[in-house]
């Protein structure tokens, strides 16, 4: 018994250790480096024209990835968690595709498809059409690496979860759509909240796959990754540190929100894990 | 009871995100044009940050039809060269090397093969060369090009694949090894694989090779655009590193060129022609100077700036390596020697 504690304490200890040289230690030097030379910097760094324009392409390239990767997400899980069919193996495996495959590979593929030397490129320039180097472009990338977030939070739950519900309300005469948004989605919710905040901090943080469809066009197609790397290349690390801070400041939003979601609804969350 | 509660929530979401996106997109489309968008290498930020304004007031003080900004695109310049053939849309490309530029017209009908012949010396508004920045001190000592291969000597250069930088200390070194063995292959690739050996990383891009010798402290000897090695004195004070003149170096010769088939398309060719004519006048060859590019007009710039730039021996490209038509594919062609010499962890 005693042995036990000290194993436990010992392995408390350690994580905790790992967790503040890692984690605690490496966030709060970027709010250190950030704010070196005072507020009045941090907030004259941030309001550099480029570093708003990259701010808000990050956010409006999120704005575009969750919902599609909502959609996306709920219609794959569906089939992998409700249904019986041939290549059903294979679904699961290319929902996980993006796992596995290298960001920079995510984002050649799309040069090789929609570049001007690519199989869809004269195309594209025939109808005036820009999709990579262009916005299109790095929300195909992020939509890429974000895509089996949702998917992968909401198979093993809907999995559990089985068809019974649904069978009931449409024994009682309720429509398809009607179960999904009384019966189903209810059901998912939580599960579906933890994806799209997972998938929402890695659409704001990729920056392998964007950087190479990006074209770097500093006001226009940087995303703050890209952004971070441009001014920290440029020896104006403050400006660096404000805009990853700010950065990091969105992610410690995401974790707070959910947070925030558990506690306000944990007897429905606990609820939920009793099905 | 909980089947209702999804939906305001849900709901409110929606909305936020639906209204946010709105905001941003209209936000986003009150631009206005006629921008011109500048894909250049990876170390002329500074210098085009100051030539774009200096251009952007005297082109609207002339024009009725004004300029509303240049947009830069920075990157190694191979890579930057690959971006534009895959469809990223320059209006001017103005890059490290002739054979960058060359790869544009030779894989894309968007540039006349005669671009190089369109403006003075070259097309290339200034030049600069390779030089070795060291640690203040100069602790291990390094003098010139045969300190670079001692065992024990850490060499930082970027990758010769995607730089245009890399390519020029590549062949610096090839050309002080041609002179040193007297054109003795054998030996010249020996030293060639030697120095690579002392490489610990390579950077896809200069300033990203620059990064890693000064603010990550990697490496003994940095081989260097001289614009970069004096950039790195300015950023960090004369008193963390010094620059070292080799006996033999290269003469660099960065050139620019409008896309014809960009320009065209966007309506932008006299505004483009205009910037580029821009940089053989009197006050941007000044700025160039003072952002440590060597000038074609020494006159026009301010003397402490010109009495910074050492003298030292020169080899050309055409007179060393018969042009980039030549050594491209010679040197880092797939199968050239770069790869048959380069042995990453060996």
């Amino acid at each position: 018994m005693r042995e036990g504690a000290l194993a436990r304490r010992l392995l408390i200890g350690l994580a905790l250790t790992f967790l503040t040289l890692f984690l605690a230690l490496p966030l709060a030097i970027v709010f250190v480096e950030a704010l070196t030379r005072g507020w009045q910097a941090y907030r004259a760094a941030l309001a550099d024209p480029d570093s708003i324009a990259a701010i808000r392409l990050t956010l409006i390239v999120a704005a575009i990835a969750a919902p599609i990767n909502i959609v996306a997400g709920i219609a794959g899980a569906w089939a992998i968690a409700k249904y019986e069919f041939r290549g059903k193996s294979l679904l699961t495996s290319l929902i996980d595709l993006p796992f596995s495959v290298s960001p920079v590979i995510a984002g050649l593929v799309y040069v090789l498809l929609f570049g001007a030397q690519g199989y869809f490129g004269p195309f594209l320039k025939s109808q005036g059409l820009q999709i990579i180097f262009a916005l299109p472009g790095i929300v195909l990338a992020t939509l890429f690496v974000t895509f089996p977030f949702i998917a992968r939070e909401l198979i093993p739950h809907m999995q559990s979860l089985g068809n019974a519900d649904e069978e009931a309300a449409l024994t009682l005469g309720a429509s398809p759509w009607r179960t999904f948004l009384m019966v189903t989605l209810p059901n998912i919710k939580w599960s579906l909240l933890y994806g799209v905040l997972l998938c929402n901090a890695r659409a704001m943080g990729e920056f392998g796959a964007v950087a190479v469809v990006s074209g770097k066009i500093r006001g226009l197609t940087t995303t703050m990754p890209l952004q971070i790397e441009i001014l920290y290349n440029e020896y104006m690390g403050v400006a660096a540190f404000a805009v990853a801070s700010l950065l990091a400041l969105l992610a410690l939003v995401t974790l707070a929100a959910k947070t925030f979601l558990e506690w306000r609804y944990a007897d429905e969350i606990a609820a939920m894990r009793r099905h | 009871m909980h089947q209702f509660a999804i939906k305001p929530l849900l709901g409110r979401l929606f909305a936020t995100a639906a209204f946010l996106f709105c905001f941003l997109v209209a936000a986003g489309g009150v631009r206005a044009q006629t921008m011109l968008l500048n894909v250049s290498y990876d170390p002329t930020r500074e210098l085009y940050r100051e030539i774009n304004a200096a251009f952007i007031a005297e082109w609207n003080a002339a024009n009725a039809k004004k300029i509303t900004g240049i947009r830069q695109s920075h990157g190694g310049s191979g890579s930057q060269a690959r971006a534009v053939i895959d469809g990223l849309n320059a209006d001017v490309v103005t890059l490290a090397l002739a054979g960058d530029i060359d790869a544009i017209a030779s894989r894309t009908t968007k540039l006349a093969r005669d671009w190089q012949t369109r403006l003075p010396n070259n097309a290339s508004p200034y030049t600069s060369t390779i030089v070795f920045l060291v640690r203040k001190g100069n602790p291990k000592g390094v003098k010139d090009w045969p300190d670079l291969v001692k065992p024990g000597i850490q060499v930082i250069t970027p990758n010769p694949k995607t730089s245009g930088g890399a390519r020029w200390n590549y062949l610096a070194a090839w050309a002080y090894a041609e002179r040193a063995f007297n054109k003795d292959e054998a030996k010249v690739r020996a030293y060639i694989a030697n120095l690579l050996r002392n490489v610990p990383v390579l950077d896809t891009a200069a300033r990203g090779a620059t990064t890693t010798f000064t603010q990550r402290g990697i490496g003994d000897v940095f081989i260097a655009w001289e614009n970069e090695a004096f950039l790195a004195l300015a950023e960090f004070g004369a008193d963390k590193f010094e620059i070292v003149v080799p006996s033999l170096s290269i003469l660099a010769e960065p050139p620019v060129a409008a896309v014809d088939g960009n320009v065209d398309a966007k309506g932008t060719r006299a505004e483009a022609e205009a910037y580029l004519r821009f940089l053989y006048t009197p006050k941007a060859q000044a700025i160039i100077a003072k952002n440590f590019y060597r000038p074609r007009q020494p006159e026009h710039a301010d003397p402490k700036d010109i009495a910074k730039f050492p003298n030292l021996t020169l080899v050309t490209i055409d007179e060393a390596f018969g042009g980039w038509a030549k050594a491209q594919p010679a040197h880092f062609g797939d199968g050239g020697t770069f790869d048959q010499l380069y042995k990453p962890g060996g």
